[in-house]
């Protein structure tokens, strides 16, 4: 069987836009990958961003004698439905401490609920007819406004809507991050020393070698069970305290630490390690006083990428009970506490939909910290990176 | 006196004997020095060795103490303990002291001490392993002590009920069946959706960036991509509830089709997503080792790039590829957040995608968040599936290694 010239190159046409196609193809492939995450972050902004606004209502609070026992009384009853059961809770309390302002009254810009604020935002809500025309007159006047949120970034968690806010959680985060870090830093850094510059390769050290990839790749779940089955069954650690969740959470940036500073020992060149024993140091100084300084940027952005990771995780910190309802911030080791992403969690599963706000905002907060932390990570590995 | 108290001081306590110790040391061995006397190490090594052997069986001592007092429960008196430990290092003192002399090797000594130090750090990575094989092992053995192995891994009804309510001495916890398979079918189903949308577009970007783009793109895709690996799976799993799921009904109804907003797709396509960072990096790491030479005896023989790429370049990056797969389903299978945030609660033994279904880890969460005593029969069959899950996961990840590692052989690599 013989082709003519003609059929063959119309044949090698054909393979030549196949070879093109499967260009194209490919270039679509990591084009929708790269789209997933554009589309994500623009869904993101767009339900996040709002939550950094929040209503507030301008009124006169009228501090009446009977306000002292029912704080409703100090506010126009037009007004109650629109603002913030919190603010209404704390004028007796305020009275009480400050008497001699009973029979005076103030003009106020005080927080309004989280319908108000759902509706000046055009989101889903729940208020009536009437209220809504009460509200638009007052946008009208400018008694109304969207102001920056202070309580979302100052104040801890909140079963009311716009009370809550994401500072206990940010506390929690750093407190983990500290037992985490305090844990597996030293302790990863000098599991990589042993095996990269101390340890004979025997079957031990490979045994160690194949286990710690082991744990890099365990599901994250099972570390919360072992932190529920040993750290708080056995040795009787704080339930929900920063402790036992950075303790979870250490065993499991070690291997992230170990690895990535195993790597950065490894790039020091040999000739450094020949120099120094060619002085007379011994294998402990020269791994202190020259590989480590030379490792140390590698080892540091080993280090806060594994921080950022640990940052993220929830799953583990869920099993060991850090989804804690935490209404103050507090700065304590082994008091109940909740993190960033349990926060996002809890927010996550409350049926208001002002809180779905939280959730995105929240989230747009703990990505911005990430985000910045890997960033940081990269500038500096740019920034010390030496070739030799 | 309370403990903070009692450690506070132990803890200054020991902090002057170690100073004390240091300078001691040094003094010691500076006379001796500048009496003229040749010596094997410098005054501060000595130091340094005096002070190591003060703090070190103190510190060794009081830790040993409280683990014995934690773990038997043994009834060691704190105040005696830290006592105890301090006088020890009084002793060390003294002795080390002692043998700051001449012809001591200081600096092999300290040496010896931390060489010892690190291989203990190293031993906490294998203590983790078998912690977590210890802590699931005994709890899964309680619980199959109660129900049996093989209608664990055989029933189609996973149903806790009320066993609650055995352990806390009501009622007889009849009536409670803990069938694993609907989990399971739930978890390869959502794990399957994921390596549907994962491998395909991870492969084919890895292919895109070894093969065909030009090198600054390739500089900026990766890390791009990788972006997607950061982002924490609680923000996933908001994202797959809230954005995804509706979406998908959407489509369904106009499809006709009845879609729950729990359905198995919308965790599965997101999880997918999440994936496409660990299969594309390392399968563009094993495309771009395979050898070049490859790749010119076939550019030789007539092939086109595509062709090239296709019969030759793929089938010979097969082994790191599908490696590269199998670390992602397992990532899949662990996966927590986006599921228990996006798909259902409902055991529920079904093909359909569209339905709602639940995993094994769902079910490991849902076990131990509630209010149960953890005694009860749902509390401990967390861990029974948790020990499943770290046997597949593991598995899974030794094979992904096998992979590797031949890969690597065929073609002599080194980075991998």
């Amino acid at each position: 069987m013989s082709h003519s010239f003609d059929e063959i190159s119309q044949q090698l046409k054909r393979r030549h836009r196949k070879s093109t196609r499967l260009k194209w193809i490919t270039m679509g492939s990591l084009g929708l990958a790269g789209l997933f995450l554009v589309l994500f972050f623009a869904d993101m902004l767009n339900k996040g961003l709002p939550a950094f606004q929040q209503a507030y209502i301008q009124t006169e609070i009228s501090y009446t004698q009977e306000a002292e026992t029912d704080g409703r009384q100090a506010f126009d009853e037009e007004l109650l439905p629109l603002i913030s059961r919190t603010v209404v809770r704390v004028i007796p309390m305020e009275l009480r401490n400050n008497p001699d302002m009973i029979g005076t009254s103030e003009e106020q810009w005080v927080l309004a609920n989280s319908e108000v604020d759902q509706y000046l935002k055009g989101h889903r809500h729940r208020l009536s007819e009437e209220e809504q025309e009460a509200l638009d007159a007052r946008v009208e006047s400018g008694q109304v406004d969207l102001r920056f949120n202070t309580t979302f970034f100052g104040s801890g968690d909140s079963k009311i809507a716009e009370n809550a806010g994401i500072l206990s959680a940010v506390v929690g985060t750093i407190m983990t991050m500290i037992v985490t870090l305090a844990i597996s830093f030293p302790i990863g850094v000098m599991t990589a020393i042993y095996l990269e510059e101390f340890a004979p390769d025997n079957r031990l050290t490979q045994i160690i070698e194949i286990n710690i990839n082991n744990l890099a790749a365990i599901p994250s779940i099972l570390f919360g069970l072992l932190g529920l089955a040993i750290f708080i069954n056995f040795f009787g650690v704080p339930r929900s305290s920063p402790l036992v969740g950075g303790m979870t959470l250490a065993l499991m940036t070690l291997p992230v630490i170990i690895i990535s500073t195993r790597t950065a020992l490894r790039s020091v060149p040999e000739s450094i390690r020949h120099a120094g024993f060619g002085v007379g140091c011994s294998r402990w100084q020269v791994v202190r006083d020259h590989v480590l300084p030379l490792a140390m940027p590698g080892i540091m952005t080993g280090s806060i990428i594994g921080l950022a990771q640990a940052m993220g995780e929830t799953a583990p910190l869920i099993i060991v009970g850090m989804v804690a309802f935490i209404p103050d911030v507090g700065v304590s080791f082994t008091n109940a506490a909740t993190v960033m992403p349990a926060q996002i969690f809890t927010w996550a599963g409350e049926p208001e939909q002002a809180f779905v706000e939280k959730t995105a905002g929240g989230i747009l907060v703990l990505l911005t910290i990430l985000i910045s932390l890997n960033a940081f990570a990269v500038v500096m590995r740019k920034k010390f990176e030496r070739r030799w | 006196m309370q403990t903070n108290q009692l450690l506070l001081i132990f803890c200054s306590a020991l902090l002057l004997l170690g100073l004390l110790a240091f300078f001691a040391g040094r003094s010691k061995a500076t006379r001796l020095r500048s009496a003229g006397t040749a010596m094997f190490a410098q005054p501060d090594q000595y130091a340094w060795f005096t002070v190591l052997s003060t703090a070190g069986p103190a510190v060794v001592v009081s830790a040993l103490g409280a683990f014995v007092l934690l773990l038997m429960g043994a009834d060691i008196p704190t105040l005696y303990l830290l006592a105890a430990s301090l006088v020890i290092a009084a002793i060390g003192l003294l002795v080390s002291l002692n043998q700051v002399k001449p012809d001591f090797h200081a600096r092999q000594a300290i040496e010896r001490v931390i060489r010892m130090t690190l291989a203990g750090a190293a031993l906490i990575s294998i203590l983790t392993t078998f912690g977590i094989l210890i802590s699931i092992i005994s709890e899964a053995l309680r619980f199959f002590q109660m129900h049996s192995f093989w209608e664990f891994i055989t029933g189609t009804t996973w149903n806790p009920g009320a066993s609650f309510l055995a352990s806390a001495g009501r009622g007889d916890g009849s009536g409670a069946e803990f069938g694993s398979v609907p989990l399971f079918a739930g978890t390869f189903m959502i794990t399957a959706i994921a390596m549907l949308v994962a491998v395909p577009i991870g492969l084919l970007s890895a292919i895109y960036m070894s093969e065909f783009a030009p090198r600054k793109v390739r500089t900026v895709a990766k890390p791009v991509l990788e972006v997607l690996a950061g982002i924490p799976t609680v923000v996933y799993g908001f994202f797959a509830a809230i954005t995804v799921a509706p979406i998908i009904v959407n489509i369904a109804g106009f499809l006709g089709l009845d879609a729950s907003y729990n359905n198995a797709l919308a965790p599965g396509i997101v999880m997918g997503i999440m994936i496409i960072p660990f299969i594309s990096s390392l399968s563009d790491d094993v495309i771009n080792s395979v050898p070049d030479s490859m790749r010119q005896g076939s550019l030789a023989l007539g092939m086109t790039k595509g062709e090239t790429i296709r019969d030759v370049v793929v089938p010979a990056a097969m082994p790191g590829i599908i490696s590269a797969s199998l670390l992602g389903m397992s990532r899949a299978m662990g996966e927590t957040m986006i599921v228990v945030m996006a798909a259902g609660m409902r055991p529920n033994l079904t093909a359909n995608p569209l339905e709602d279904m639940t995993t094994v880890t769902v079910r490991i969460v849902a076990a131990l968040t509630g209010d149960q005593e953890f005694e009860s029969a749902e509390t401990l069959s967390a861990f029974a599936l948790g020990l499943v899950l770290f046997v597949i996961t593991l598995a899974l990840n030794l094979v992904s290694v096998l992979m590797i590692r031949r890969f690597r052989e065929k073609y002599r690599v080194n980075n991998l």
